[in-house]
């Protein structure tokens, strides 16, 4: 099996995009997970240490 | 006493560039303390994913629509396109939002606030104009449902979704300089006023 059909398996794209309906919110499953991906991406940033910050704690 | 080399606009101009901003703070050597934090790439990140999107799209308008249809080659330039628009509105909205919570337009920093405002609807006008612009069924299908909302607001009139010309002039000409010159100007506002303390440091 080639690299292409590997992924063309596991992101299978060739359908109707699925959706959530929440009231008159409508979404996407593709953006809900990239929502999704920002608020984690968010606030890892916030919380994972950044390297090398110790030996700049003097600098500016 | 002033003398008429004094008075050159040429003169007066250079000497308010440098005063505001010298060569060490247009490329300083070190930043902050506080900048070394995760929440403090997505700007550079954004700045990154910007540089690949204008490569790419450079590389597609050499080369037009038949070979990004229809080529392997083609095929991959595009998704290099679109998927740095994806990493590009990824990253700008992590920064927004962390310079949103950081209060970023503090200590004189509005025109940075705003131009980076001004760049994200910029930013987003481009990427539709790009959708429309793709050249396939689904620009067809983004174009007519937007045709409805754009007539509504009246903007319709001079803004014609469904006319394919003047979107890939507005995908590859006006936004593009837009966003380019925007970028600059709020690039240099954080090189003028700096990096945005966090509150304690402001203290």
């Amino acid at each position: 099996m080639g690299l292409t059909e590997f992924f063309g398996a596991v992101f299978n794209l060739d359908h109707v995009g699925k959706y959530i309906h929440w009231g008159f919110i409508q979404l996407s499953v593709s953006n809900a997970i990239l929502i999704a991906l920002m608020i984690v991406t968010f606030i890892s940033a916030l919380l994972l240490p950044f390297p090398g910050k110790r030996n700049r704690k003097e600098g500016k | 006493m002033t003398t008429e080399i004094d008075r050159q606009w040429t003169t007066r101009l250079r000497k308010t560039v440098v005063e505001k901003l010298p060569p060490e703070k247009l490329l300083p050597d070190t930043q902050p303390a506080y900048v070394a934090s995760w929440i403090y790439v997505f700007g550079v990140t954004t700045l990154a994913a910007l540089g690949i999107v204008i490569a790419t799209g450079c590389v597609l308008a050499m080369k037009g629509p038949l070979w990004w249809h229809l080529s392997s080659t083609g095929h991959f330039v595009n998704s290099l396109h679109l998927w740095s628009v994806e990493i590009f509105f990824f990253a700008m909205v992590i920064h927004l939002w962390g310079k949103y919570f950081m209060a970023a337009w503090r200590g004189g920093r509005q025109l940075t606030w705003v131009t980076g405002v001004v760049l994200f609807l910029t930013s987003i006008g481009a990427g539709f104009t790009g959708y429309v612009s793709q050249t396939n069924y689904d620009s067809q299908w983004i174009s007519t449902q937007a045709k409805d909302g754009i007539n509504a607001t009246g903007g319709g009139a001079f803004f014609n979704v469904l006319n394919l010309g003047q979107m890939l002039m507005w995908h590859i000409v006006l936004l593009p300089l837009a966003a380019v010159a925007l970028t600059a100007v709020h690039v240099i506002y954080v090189r003028i006023k700096g990096v945005v303390p966090p509150f304690e440091e402001e203290k």
